[in-house]
């Protein structure tokens, strides 16, 4: 029993849980899927499906932040890459052509990794601030993306390019294959290899794990370009599920939501420590906590209050010092003397 | 050396605005006027007065990600108190001016007593208030009380022809109130100690707590002080005003020099990052070709720029102290 309370994944999983819970109470058909033209249609992969670019976005900023780092330029990725693939499939001859949207999709992974690149270095070589470093490209990223479709939303008339983001394989939607598959990858990579345990001896120290003959440069370029490679991805299936690229609302407040998903799942923004797996539960939680809201019918405007709400319980929850202070309310009726003496104001 | 090392961001600062001023003088007729100057402090009082708020926070060390939502906030509040209450503006006026200050106190105190980092606090505090922003309405409310509309049409004669709006002189001593405070008042000085080493400042029994808070006090409170202006601005309440507004205010804090890892800064150079922001835009609406989004990506560059430039003198001063 206690090892069950202590797993990592604990919390999270009694989170969504709860969540799923209180959606089968409040409407029992919550849970039912049905079988259609041979597709399955049901509000869990529904939650699955329009989560998925935010599990995408999540599990490359877990990486990130387990380097003690953060990347702020993940919506504007989104976007870039979802603009670009649009504009070159937009502007083929016949959009339905396989090639033409490989190429298109290519294209845009190519960018993404770039643009992933170029954080990695003005954080592993110029040695800038995560947050700053990447608020350069948040900021102008935008720009960048609105400079790709000329300030317009480009449309696409592509069942190839619609694939990803409406289709159906094994009648289960096809993006929830594609975060499985990235997911897996990012597992073996960092649990069945030693890059795992680079990334959280880097997050822990880069100095001293520098000194044990790690290369921190080349460990840290390589999870902003993970980064850079899984929002790239997030924008193709965002755009390819409304089958357009709108430069200005793509990905926005997806930076935010990606952080908070992390932090739900576990992982300190402290870093040396990381959990995908609580990382994918949390981005779940984000979901199932927006569908609940629309569901139950409060104002969805309403969803920024309640994240506001989670994001200060669960850093409270993290910090140590609060911890502290609630343990203390606790004992001071038996240890009177570790309590502080309170300083004199003036 | 000529010049002070620590003057050296400042100084790139208010060339590159000339420069740039010069640039556009040349090229474009009717730029070289005392009204495109004074239009750039009328489009930017409000960000001006955040951005005053901002450089405090940043020299401390820390960082406001809720000043576009506190914005937001204090538009919506004024504009349904003011038009759909019918309170008159002069309670209205100070109520979110106590409402911002409050929101800054806050999210201070869980910086300061809980040790969380003021990135995730301060972003908690902006999903908070731009939230509430929806709870009041998710639609445009207009405001058409006779004083905000006054505040708003009345022109301030200057030298010549020229004119500015009120926005503009609330801005202006704004600036000159935070010059003061900054370099005038053992406060000031409290918050470059906490931003050059708050371990330091402890120890040298500094009051770090109180000014740690009363920082984030100041910018929250700047922020609804820039939201009433912004209010005299667009005479309406809206949850999506002043979006992205943090990061145009964080990058024109940094391209006044202020030094992001805190402890350095001017609101003198905040001054000039602000116009050089401000420049951008009008050269951009005279070129009339250009689009938009040229903005950001310029302020982009410039940011990146300016980083490095940064990064280059503190690696330098490092190897002068070794």
């Amino acid at each position: 029993m206690k090892l069950i309370y202590k797993h990592h994944l604990f919390w999270p999983a009694a989170i969504l849980i709860a969540l799923l819970l209180f959606n089968f109470i409040y409407s029992p058909d919550f849970f039912s899927i049905v079988v259609r033209n041979g597709k399955l249609y049901g509000s869990l992969i529904d939650i699955l499906n329009f989560g998925a670019p935010l599990m995408l976005v999540s599990i490359g900023m877990t990486l990130v932040i387990a380097t003690k780092g953060i990347d702020l330029s993940v919506g504007s990725v989104v976007a870039i890459s979802g603009a670009l693939s649009c504009l070159i499939v937009s502007q083929a001859e016949n959009q339905n052509s396989i090639s033409v949207v490989l190429t298109a999709m290519g294209a845009a992974l190519l960018l993404s990794i770039g643009l992933g690149l170029w954080n990695g270095l003005l954080v592993a070589k110029a040695g800038i601030q995560p947050i700053i470093a990447t608020l350069i490209l948040m900021v102008a990223g935008r720009g960048i993306a609105q400079l790709i479709t000329s300030g317009q939303i480009i449309t696409v008339n592509s069942d190839a390019y619609a694939f990803i983001g409406t289709k159906a394989l094994l009648s289960l939607p096809v993006s929830i294959f594609v975060v499985a598959l990235v997911l897996i990858i990012a597992l073996i990579f960092t649990r069945k290899s030693a890059m795992g345990l680079f990334i959280e001896s880097v997050g822990s120290n880069p100095e001293a794990s520098r000194l044990a003959g790690i290369r921190s440069t080349i460990v840290i370029l390589l999870v902003y370009i993970c980064c850079g490679l899984c929002a790239g991805i997030a924008g193709l299936l965002v755009s390819s599920n409304v089958s357009s690229a709108d430069g200005n609302n793509a990905g926005l407040w997806y930076e935010l939501d990606a952080i908070l998903a992390v932090v739900i799942g576990g992982t300190s923004l402290n870093g040396g420590r990381f959990y995908l797996m609580g990382t994918i539960l949390g981005a779940l939680i984000i979901q199932t906590l927006t569908t609940t809201i629309y569901m139950i019918g409060i104002p969805p405007e309403i969803t920024l209050v309640v994240k506001a709400c989670v994001v200060l319980i669960v850093c409270l929850i993290q910090s140590e010092s609060f911890r502290r202070v609630l343990i203390q309310r606790w004992r001071t009726r038996h240890y009177p003397a570790e309590r502080e003496v309170p300083k004199h104001v003036n | 050396m000529l010049i002070n090392r620590k003057y050296i961001p400042i100084v790139v600062t208010v060339t590159l605005f000339l420069l740039m001023f010069i640039m556009g003088s040349i090229r474009y007729t009717g730029f070289f006027s005392l009204q495109v100057i004074y239009n750039l402090l009328i489009d930017n009082a409000f960000l001006l007065i955040v951005a005053v708020g901002m450089s405090f926070v940043i020299i401390s060390g820390g960082i406001d990600l809720s000043v576009g939502a506190v914005i937001a906030l204090t538009t919506m509040i004024s504009a349904s108190l003011v038009e759909e209450a019918g309170w008159p503006p002069y309670i209205v006026i100070p109520l979110v001016l106590l409402i911002g200050a409050t929101l800054g106190t806050g999210m201070g105190a869980i910086i300061h007593y809980f040790k969380v980092q003021p990135f995730i606090v301060t972003l908690a505090g902006m999903f908070l208030a731009r939230g509430l922003c929806y709870v009041i309405s998710i639609q445009t409310i207009t405001i058409t009380n006779p004083f905000y509309t006054t505040m708003a049409q009345f022109k301030v004669k200057l030298f010549g022809t020229g004119f500015v709006s009120i926005s503009v002189l609330i801005a202006l001593v704004v600036v000159a109130i935070a010059i003061y405070l900054a370099h005038y008042t053992s406060f000031g000085r409290n918050v470059y100690a906490i931003g050059g080493s708050e371990q330091s400042s402890l120890l040298m029994g500094l009051p770090v707590a109180k000014t740690k808070i009363l920082v984030y006090t100041l910018s929250g409170f700047c922020s609804a002080l820039a939201g009433v202006v912004f209010t005299f601005y667009m005479l309406s309440g809206y949850g999506l005003h002043a979006v992205g507004l943090e990061l145009d205010t964080i990058a024109a804090v940094v391209i006044g020099g202020t030094l992001l890892s805190g402890g350095v800064g001017y609101i003198f150079g905040t001054f000039f990052g602000v116009m050089i922001q401000g420049i951008i835009q009008t050269i951009i609406s005279f070129e009339g070709t250009l689009s938009s989004w040229w903005t950001k990506i310029v302020i982009g560059l410039l940011l990146c720029m300016f980083i490095l430039l940064q990064k280059f003198l503190s690696a330098k001063q490092a190897i002068f102290k070794t």
